[in-house]
């Protein structure tokens, strides 16, 4: 038998050493790929999204002859309401060709394919504007209105001039007016805070969605969650952890209670649809029942951190109550309670941060319809968070399922939106777990 | 009497909000008015009462409180009690009102008492618990019964055809829903658990504590992203991008919705559910048993393939169980990443359909709650439920027998 030395490796060795130089790298590939796979989801989501917080937006100077705009001659609402946004149409084209010819940019183009460079929004704008100030008619007014998806999309890269030669809805000729109009500021993009404000816009018109009904209606389910299921799960959870004996019953509310935060989200939608909509007759699309559908989902998943919190608190504190005299409830309240608070409340934080990006339930219980009204929180025949509205999610998914290539932009920009808003939510539950998390 | 009618009935009565405003401030004057008299019960010294005046006070308050909720709670679930709920609700207030008022004096014990209601309404709310399973079932279990009174059960289970009609006369066979939602969970875990598995064992044996603090809040940043973020992700990057450079070129097709795209996707979505969950698992392995098997000569990979994996071995099975029940739940990433044809086919680049996506789709729009096509979507959560329970039970039962093992 042959000895060699310690110091060279013979082929065995090398050959386990090298499969453990492979199993490290089969690890490292798995982190790679997790993290590349967050990245390419960020960029693809900001890199089409983050355009829809700019829009493109033309200077226009509006003649508002009273002949066409109030018969009545005395600024009668009633009367100047009969005047449709067609009307307005006309105006606006003869407005937005006066604006090119004093630019002194030549154009082949018609009056009526320059005006369509304008969104078919601008008439209702500029509509409202007159209503709401009646005194503007019988001279001009110099608006901000929006150039329509095709021309917005030009300046974001969306279109091209191969594109739109192909597009029905736009020509080169028009881009190219849109880009001379540019370089001589009549046409200029700025922020979007109609993005963020505006309701959802019809099919052709995705320049002026946006989404302010659907922020709202997010706002009143997550209130409506907040208030169910706040003091829900921590009523559950201070039963289970400090006074449930131990037997079968309890056992059971257990079991039901892992099992529950494990159920498919869509199936709490069809709970919500049976029993919400068809038995108890509440409104359909409206954030009260798509609140409570969403409570009853995010209950065990609060419920489970708040019962790991009321755990963490040492017993002694407990006994320490007991020994001077307090009763069982009283050293729960006064002592245990405060103590795991923060714990609680980051475990609803984290609850609402997981109901408010849930889409499925909320489908299922009509939140998909059109929307253009903002809801109110009560009105006497709807009631409480009664009246129809969408959420951030639902939003998200009516615009993939539109025609137009803008709503893609839409869509992207709204879950940037609802990305935010976890963020922050996700920044206020680690700030809270770090001022106040206590060791025992 | 029809719901319209008796909408339209319960406008002359009392609006809802009164009784319980009624309620809200016949607590808190209960309250000081229950505190007062308990005071002045003992003549003004309050050693003699049995409770502080606070504690006849909150007695008061909850015997009003607690009685009226559960009566709104049981007039609700019996439809309103015919419009007449206002005015039991009020009766019930002023009922606990007036009898817990009757009630002080200085031998009694309110503080007791105001703690057994307080343990009432914590009992409520472990309950509710209980009851959101039994809504579950039985929303589903009723409409299912009556989607089968109208469809054949075997047809349903057996036939491989789903081509819905809303005129009638349609094939409502769950197979190729079945085929679609297990062929996408199949490649999403065939993805998400090898990477899952090996990104939880790099972090807990081999990473540095730098790499770690980094690699673990990314991959669970992951975990916190909305499935509807995942959905629009295969939407409009991955299914394109799988179209151009591998369907078409490998000639499998051109659709950009494909079993692929949504099983990818829906990978990338397990990847922080397996790797957090294994984690744990592989945590809880006894370090003595790893220093067992080093302490023998055995390399460090050697030490987890034979003996700490074999070890966390039902754990993981555990875990892999849940993600696949995950996987067969999700909804949105299958609803804008794999299509609506319901087709059995083993090309992965094709176009199918999953028991979600029939959900959404037959209860979305205008639905007809008498017409099988519409019921059947009862029939097919009621199947979601039963198949994800299941998973759940046994994966839940198999990790926590594991955990014991160890503790």
């Amino acid at each position: 038998m042959t000895h060699k030395s310690l110091l060279v490796a013979d082929a065995r060795t090398k050959k386990r050493n090298a499969a453990e130089r492979r199993f490290k790298a089969y690890g490292l590939t798995a982190i790679v790929v997790a993290i590349l796979a967050l990245i390419m989801l960020l960029v693809s989501v900001f890199g089409t999204g983050a355009s829809s917080f700019r829009q493109t937006y033309a200077t226009v100077t509006v003649p508002l002859p009273e002949d066409k705009l109030d018969k009545s001659g005395v600024r009668d609402i009633d009367v100047m309401k009969k005047v449709t946004t067609i009307g307005y149409t006309k105006l606006l084209n003869e407005g937005f060709e006066n604006v090119v010819i004093a630019s002194g940019i030549p154009t082949e183009l018609s009056r009526k394919d320059i005006g369509g460079m304008l969104s078919k929004e601008a008439a209702a704008t500029i509509r409202d504007h007159i209503l709401a100030n009646s005194e503007l008619v019988g001279t001009e007014a110099t608006l901000d209105l929006l150039m329509n998806g095709r021309i917005d999309g030009y300046f974001k890269g969306r279109v091209t001039m191969e594109s739109a030669a192909l597009d029905s809805n736009t020509s080169p000729e028009e881009l190219a007016l849109a880009q001379a109009l540019k370089d001589a500021g009549i046409v200029h993009t700025k922020f979007n805070w109609a993005f963020l404000t505006n309701p959802d816009a019809s099919d052709q018109r995705p320049e002026a969605a946006g989404l302010g009904v659907a922020i709202l209606g997010s706002l009143y389910m997550m209130i409506v969650v907040l208030v169910t299921s706040l003091p829900i799960a921590v009523a559950a959870s201070i039963y289970l952890e400090e006074f449930a004996p131990k037997n079968r019953w309890t056992d059971l509310i257990e079991v039901n209670i892992s099992n529950l935060a494990a159920v498919p989200s869509i199936v709490y939608g069809i709970l919500g649809l049976a029993i919400f909509i068809n038995f108890l007759e509440l409104n359909q699309s409206s954030p009260l029942v798509g609140g409570l559908v969403l409570s009853l989902m995010t209950l065990p998943r609060i419920i489970i951190p708040a019962r790991a919190a009321l755990k963490s608190v040492p017993p002694s504190i407990r006994d320490a109550a007991l020994g001077v005299g307090a009763s069982k409830m009283q050293s729960v309240f006064h002592h245990v309670l405060p103590l795991a608070a923060p714990g609680i409340l980051t475990g609803v934080i984290i609850g609402l941060g997981q109901a408010l990006g849930e889409t499925a339930p909320l489908l299922l219980i009509g939140m998909v319809a059109f929307v253009r009204e903002y809801p109110a929180a009560y009105t006497p025949d709807a009631g409480l968070f009664g009246e129809a509205s969408t959420a951030l999610p639902v939003q998200v998914y009516n615009w993939t399922q539109r025609a137009d290539p803008g709503f893609v932009e839409r869509a992207s920009g709204a879950i940037i939106t609802l990305l935010i808003f976890l963020l922050v939510m996700n920044a206020v539950a680690i700030f809270l777990r770090r001022k106040f998390e206590r060791r025992w | 009497m029809s719901p319209a009618q008796l909408t339209k009935d319960t406008r002359y009565m009392l609006p809802m909000y009164v009784p319980l405003l009624a309620t809200a401030l016949l607590a808190v004057a209960g309250y000081y008015f229950a505190a007062k008299r308990a005071a002045a019960s003992a003549g003004g010294d309050i050693r003699k009462l049995a409770a502080l005046p606070s504690q006849y006070g909150l007695f008061t308050a909850l015997s009003v409180i607690i009685p009226t909720l559960a009566a709104l709670i049981i007039g609700l679930s019996f439809g309103g009690l015919g419009g007449a709920l206002p005015q039991v609700l009020l009766g019930v207030a002023g009922l606990g009102f007036l009898v817990s008022i009757y009630k002080i004096s200085p031998d009694f014990r309110a503080r007791t008492h105001a703690e057994t209601w307080i343990k009432v309404i914590l009992i409520a709310a472990s309950v509710i618990a209980i009851l959101t399973t039994v809504g579950i079932v039985f929303s589903m279990l009723f409409e299912t019964r009556n989607f089968f009174s109208q469809y054949n059960w075997r047809d349903f289970f057996f036939s491989t055809e789903w081509s819905p009609n809303f005129r009638g006369n349609s094939a409502l066979g769950i197979i190729p829903l079945l085929w679609g939602t297990l062929y996408i969970s199949l490649i999403a875990l065939t993805f998400a658990v090898p990477v899952g598995l090996f990104a939880a064992i790099y972090l807990s044996e081999y990473a540095s504590r730098r790499t770690r603090s980094f690699a673990k809040p990314a991959i669970e940043i992951l975990a916190g992203i909305p499935t509807i973020v995942y959905g629009l992700f295969a939407l409009i990057t991955v299914g394109p991008f799988l179209r151009d450079y591998f369907a078409q070129p490998m000639g499998f097709g051109d659709s950009a919705s494909s079993v692929m795209t949504a099983g990818l996707v829906m990978g990338i979505m397990l990847i922080p559910f397996v790797s957090s969950l294994s984690d744990d698992i592989i945590n809880a392995v006894p370090q003595a048993m790893r220093d067992g098997s080093l302490g023998l000569g055995a390399t460090k990979s050697e030490t987890i393939r034979q003996v700490v994996i074999p070890a966390a071995l039902p754990g993981i099975v555990g875990a892999i169980l849940l993600a696949a029940s995950r996987a067969i739940g999700e909804t949105m990433i299958v609803v804008l990443g794999a299509g609506a044809a319901a087709r059995m086919s083993l090309n992965p680049f094709e176009a199918m359909t999953t028991v979600t996506v029939k959900i959404v789709s037959q209860l979305t729009g205008d639905t007809d709650f008498a017409s099988p096509e519409t019921l059947v979507a009862f029939a097919l959560g009621l199947t979601l439920f039963v198949i994800t329970l299941g998973l759940n039970v046994f994966a839940l039962y198999i990790v926590r027998k594991y955990r014991e093992q160890y503790e």
